[in-house]
This record gives C-alpha cells, structure tokens and sequence, in this order.
C-alpha cells in the first residue's frame, strides 16, 4: 500500500471512532439558567421519536416548535432529542430496551406491539395525568387501546380510518359511480377491467396492506366482532363468515381486481399506481390525505380527482357501512425507570394538548384528540373523513395490531398466500386457528 | 529483536490488546448468542431459563427448514456461478482489447451498496413497466412471469441479483491471482505448443487451486449468512418463498419478539457454516504446495 493510501486508511479509521465515541453523546449537559431561581434542579428529557427532517417536515417542525414552547414555559427543562427512521425506531426501541436504557419519553405502537414492554415493566402507567378532563379530549376508544389490564400505558396522537379513495376522473370516464353495496363494487370492477384500466392498487409485499381488504371483507360479511372475537379466543377462526371473506378476496384476485404482480410491490410501488392514474382504486389510512390535498408534489389536477367511499356493505352481511378498519397509530410512552418520570409526564400531558390542532391543521395528521373542524380550515376531504370519523359506529383496530407479534407474522404471511392463490379458505383459516391456539397456550 | 521476542512475557503482552479486542467484540457475543439461545425471551423483559427447548423447536419448525432449504440452494447456485467469474476472470487476464475496461465494469456492483442494488433490481423486475417486462411484452411474449411475486420463481429472481452483486468482488480475486502466474511459465507452454484451453486447463487453475478453495468457502459461508437483498426486495416473501436463515432470523427476534428462539438460530448458523467449511477444507486438501 502507498504512503498516501495508507494515511488515508488511518484518517478514515481515526474519523471511525470519533464518530463512534461520540454517539455516546455528552449533550445532556450544558442547561444554563440564569434567569430561574436555583430551587428548582435542571432536568434533562430524551425524546426519541420517527419523524425525521427529511420524509416528515411537517411533523418535525411540530414536535420541535412544541418542545420550544415547553422549554421556553418550563426554563429548568431541557429536552434532548433523538429521531430516527420508522423500521430503525422499532428496532432500536427494542435493542435498547433490552438494556433498560429506554428513553424518557418515546413513541409506541398501541396493543400487540407494546404488550411485551409493559409485561416486560419497561412502560409507566399514565393513568393520573390523564385525570382533569385530560382523557375526555380525546375520541372515545383510543386511549383503550394503549391500556392493559386497566392501565393506561401511553397516549395516542394519531388516529387513521381506512377510507376507499378512488380516482373520479378515472370513474366519470366509464360513466360509474361510487358503489354503496358490493354488488355494485363488482360490477365497477368489472367494467374497469374490461376498458383495460387497473381496478385497484395494492402493494402487497408490505402484507398488512391485503390485510386490509381481508378486514373489510370479514367487517361486512360476518358484522365487527367475528374477527376480533376470533383473536382474543372468544370466537373461532374457522368462523363461516371469516372463511366466506377470504373466498370473496380470491374472488376479487381472480377477476384481475388488482394490479399485476402486487405480491412483489411495496406499498409505495402500488401507491405509485394510483397516483399515476393507472389504476382507479387504493384502500389505505387516512394518512394518506396531505398526498390527496394538500401535498404540493403531487399535480394539483390528480389531487383534485381523488375522492372516497366507505367500504361497500354486502347483501345479506352483518356489518354496517359506518363500521371502519382503523385505530390509534403512535403514542408518547414514559419509561418506567427514568429518573425524572414525574417531569416526563408533564412534559407528554403537554405535548398531548398542543398536538392535535396543530397536527391537523399543518402535518395532515388525523388526531386522537377531539378536534373542532369548524374552527379550522381544511381541504373538504379532510373535514369529510373527521366528520365520518365522528359518526363511526365501530372501528376494528388492524389485525397485526391486535394479534400478539408471533400470531400477526403468521397471520400476514397467510395473506400473501391467499392472495396469491397459493392456499385455499379452508387452510387459510385454520392457519390461524393453529397459530392462534398455540399463541393461547 | 531475537532476544526480545525469545521473551514469552514479552510476547503475550504484545498479543493482549488484539486478543481483548476480538475476545469482547467477537467471541464473547457469540457465547452469549448461545446463552441467550437457552432462555425464552422477548428481547425486552425478564428471560426464563427454558434449556434446550428453543434447539429442540428449531428442529421441528418447517418455517426454519424452508429457510434453510433456501440458503443452501443460494450456496449452490453461488459455487456454480463461480465457474462462470473464473471464466471471466481467465478471459480478462489474457491479452484481449479492452480488457481493463470490462475489469472496472465488472467492479461497479461492488462499489454499490446493497439497497442501491435492491432498488434497481426491483425496477428491473417491476411487473408492469419494469425493464425486462417490457422488454419481454415488446418481444410480444403474452405469458410474462411475476419475478418477485410469484412464489415459484421469486427465489431464483432475487438469485440472479445477488450473482450479479458479487461478480466484481470474485472477479478480482481471480483476476489478480491469475496475474500473479510468472509470464515465463506460460511462455513456455505456448511454445510447447499448448492451446488456450490447455494453458487455462493444466496450468492457470492448477496453479491459483488455493485460491478458488477460498473463494468456495467465501461464496458458501457468504451465502448462508446473507440477508439484505432479499430483505429489501422481497421481505422474505410471497408467504416465505424467498425466506432464508438470517431474514426468518431476523424477523423471530425483532418482529416476532421471540428474542430466545432467534439466539438459538443465530448459534445454530454458526454451527453450519463452522461445519461446512471445517468439510470444505477437507474435501479439498491437498499435499502439494505449489510454489513458482
């Protein structure tokens, strides 16, 4: 090796462990108050949250003008923020979490994905700050689903329906209508398919994506409790209604009702489908809204083409139209073993509060919190899906949500397969039946 | 310098540093791996002290033998395109026009990192307007397969991808073990009269053996630990099609929150691959040293 190359080894190994060496971080330190009495002890709060600069600008501005506001009210606080990437945040959650190093205040999934933190202990109950009007501001049922045997262990901020968007433009072309009963769903699918337009897009190799549909379909067959009946063991899998809805997705594959090749598309590839006008319908969360309104890189003309219809009721099924698939997406969490655990829930009750107005109104995020729409103002797709989230007559959380982890994998993989045609009902459901009985033991 | 490395006390001292170094990062983690491997543990709580259930599990868990199934495929395919690297490699090496061009472009997969390369496959095989569908629809074939969601081909698709990847990287060792052979030897084979094929035959790979031992090693090792291409591109699926031993690892320990059972397949990998290559070793040794 040259003399230069060789430098040049020992400067990128030096860089290595500088950089190594200073992820450790000292920058808890340094709050300098000179303003505020000295009775009161400075406190330093991690913050560890996923919305980084670069794919939630919206987002982060928020959360970082709301830690401003608190430090600036409370001058003894500081607090030390840390964001990372969606899949990276889960993964870290949980390394750090095995050593007990959780931050202080931190984002959590409700349900299945929190379950092993709070057996684990490494969640504080938050319960008493949730007393004074607190828990009245938030939409009825979201708090329920960050709570374990009684306690509530975190508090949502986002809460997302899943809507059917559909591109009008797409369906004044063909002369169809938004369909009510799904009958008339078919029939729009039908005529799509034969003008050679792509009825819908799904990116299924994410698989909570199919899962969606099969939720819909099980929902409007067999009414909102049989699939959440079947999971907490009161009901069966092999239920008639969960086996007739995994036989109306194969249906719907079989019919060409979904872009080519979806079991091998992420969710952003068959998004991409819908947005570039190749296929006329998309199932997915309502956070999918800012790209529908007010999303500036997206063409002001498709944005104003898209609108959306509840999933269609099915003739002779149970479930009713104002019944969504949907629920609380993150929550702020207070780790059990912080030393300032009292200031961090302060600090969550405050960032609760603030939350929702702003997280509507400027990230296109559905709050958890009760929201005033007329006092707002919003693109009218916005105020239709709050004003339908206010009318909901039942919201089934997302089945991977609700299913324990182990149950959940299986659960998706099974998807796959069923949309693939690579298993029949009959073994779909009892798949889960299985994996769910094992779970129970 | 005799007499101060005579010194056993001396020796060790200047052993320790490294010796710590790799026992902390390198040894110790897979000690606990396999401490971690007889509990049951989410990753996040307490851990319970189960024995041997998490091994016994391992061996009656379809899932886990699928996976296995599939890594050992990846290493045969990975072996036999070795062949076709070396073929490469010995064309290179010869005084062809161009040669040094095709060397750099066969190296540009290697300057890539792994996700960069999933996107751009992912492009290639998208179903609709991905290059190679389109390139086949333009070709007026009407039964276009579904490269990465068909469950029959999605493994050999990404395959195909990951040979791709590692080209360069083999290629170069060839390559430089081939330009080691002093010219003279080949010299006088040419004028004995041998052919090409002779010399690549009888004299080239004889000569550079040890280093294509390597090389099966690397690419069978290589190819039982891997995991972020099919990660990226097909997260395992449709339904485990693509699924191998790291990614369905992988996903027991932080999707699953079986932390325990996920330990227990990590050991149960290094096993294999200690195992494989203890047996590739011996299938393959030899006597002769050879020397030039």
């Amino acid at each position: 090796m040259s003399k230069k190359g060789f430098s040049l080894v020992l400067i990128l190994t030096m860089l290595v462990f500088s950089v190594l060496t200073g992820c450790t971080g000292n920058n808890a330190e340094e709050v300098d108050n000179s303003s505020e009495g000295a009775k009161i002890e400075d406190v330093t709060i991690k913050f560890m949250y996923l919305w980084p600069e670069g794919s939630s600008r919206q987002q982060n501005m928020i959360v970082n003008e709301i830690i401003d506001a608190y430090q600036l009210a409370n001058p003894h606080v500081k607090i030390v923020q840390e964001v990372l990437e969606n899949e990276q945040y889960k993964t870290k959650l949980q390394v750090i979490s095995a050593s007990n190093e959780l931050p202080d205040v931190g984002l959590t999934w409700p349900a299945g994905f929190m379950e092993p933190y709070v057996k684990g202990n490494r969640f504080t109950p938050l319960d008493d700050i949730l007393t004074g009007g607190l828990k009245d501001s938030f939409v009825p049922g979201t708090t329920e689903a960050y709570a374990i045997n009684g306690k509530t262990y975190a508090l949502p901020l986002e809460l997302n329906i899943v809507p059917l968007y559909y591109n009008k433009a797409i369906f004044a072309k063909y002369n169809l209508e938004a369909p009510k009963t799904y009958e008339d769903f078919l029939k729009v699918v039908d005529t799509l398919v034969k003008n050679n337009v792509v009825p819908i897009a799904l990116g299924n190799r994410d698989r909570w994506t199919g899962s969606l549909w099969y939720m819909y379909l099980a929902d409007r067959l067999g009414g909102p409790e049989v699939l959440t009946n079947a999971i907490n063991r009161t009901g069966s899998f092999e239920d008639e209604s969960l086996i007739k809805a995994a036989e109306e997705v194969q249906k719907l594959v079989n019919m060409n009702g979904f872009v080519r090749g979806f079991n091998g598309l992420s969710n952003d590839e068959g998004k991409a489908e819908f947005l570039n006008e190749n296929a006329a319908m998309y199932l997915m969360g309502s956070w999918e809204l800012p790209n529908f309104t007010t999303n500036d890189e997206i063409p002001q003309e498709f944005r104003d083409n898209v609108g959306y219809f509840k999933f269609p009721t099915i003739t002779g099924g149970k479930g009713d139209i104002d019944s969504w698939v949907g629920g609380p997406g993150v929550g702020l969490f207070v780790a059990e073993n912080s030393p300032v655990k009292e200031e961090a829930k302060k600090f969550v009750k405050f960032f609760v509060e603030s939350w929702g107005q702003q997280a509507v109104s400027r990230a296109g995020v559905t709050p958890a919190t009760a929201v005033d729409t007329s006092k707002l103002q919003l693109p009218q797709l916005y105020i239709d899906v709050l004003n339908d989230l206010g009318r909901a007559s039942n919201m089934t959380l997302f089945a991977d949500v609700q299913m324990s982890a182990a149950v959940a994998q299986t659960h998706l993989d099974m998807i796959q397969s069923l949309f693939g045609n690579q298993v029949t009902p009959e073994d779909y459901a009892k798949k889960h039946e299985e994996a769910l009985k094992a779970d129970s033991k | 310098m005799d007499k101060v490395m005579g010194d056993k006390k001396v020796i060790a001292l200047y052993v320790l540093p490294a010796l710590i170094v790799i026992m902390t990062l390198v040894y110790s983690p897979i000690v606990m791996t396999g401490y971690y491997g007889l509990m049951k543990w989410d990753g996040i709580g307490n851990m319970e002290f189960i024995g041997l259930n998490n091994y016994i599990r391992l061996l009656s868990d379809p899932l886990f033998w699928n996976s296995v199934y599939h890594s050992f495929l990846l290493a045969i395919f990975s072996v036999i395109s070795l062949m076709g690297y070396l073929t490469i490699a010995l064309v290179l090496s010869g005084k062809i026009k161009g040669a040094s061009i095709f060397r750099k472009l066969y190296l540009v997969p290697m300057l890539l990192s792994s996700v960069a390369i999933a996107q751009l496959w992912m492009r290639i095989y998208h179903p609709t307007n991905g290059i190679l569908n389109s390139l086949l629809s333009f070709l007026g074939s009407d039964n276009i397969p579904l490269w990465l969601a068909d469950q029959k081909i999605v493994l050999y698709s990404v395959f195909i991808a990951i040979i791709w990847q590692y080209a360069g990287f083999y290629i170069l060792i060839y390559y430089a073990a081939l330009k080691n052979i002093p010219e003279s030897l080949i010299e006088a084979a040419r004028i004995d009269g041998a052919s090409p094929w002779q010399i690549a035959y009888k004299i080239k790979i004889p000569l550079i053996l040890n280093v294509i031992k390597v090389t099966v090693v690397l690419a069978v090792v290589g190819s039982l630990k891997y995991f972020d291409l099919i990660y990226v591109m097909t997260y395992g699926g449709p339904d485990g099609a693509s699924e191998v031993i790291a990614s369905y690892m992988y996903k027991q320990a932080f999707r699953s929150y079986n932390f325990g059972y996920a330990s227990a397949i990590g050991f149960f990998l290094l096993l294999i691959c200690l195992v494989i290559t203890w047996l590739i070793r011996r299938l393959t040794a030899s006597d002769e040293e050879i020397q030039y």
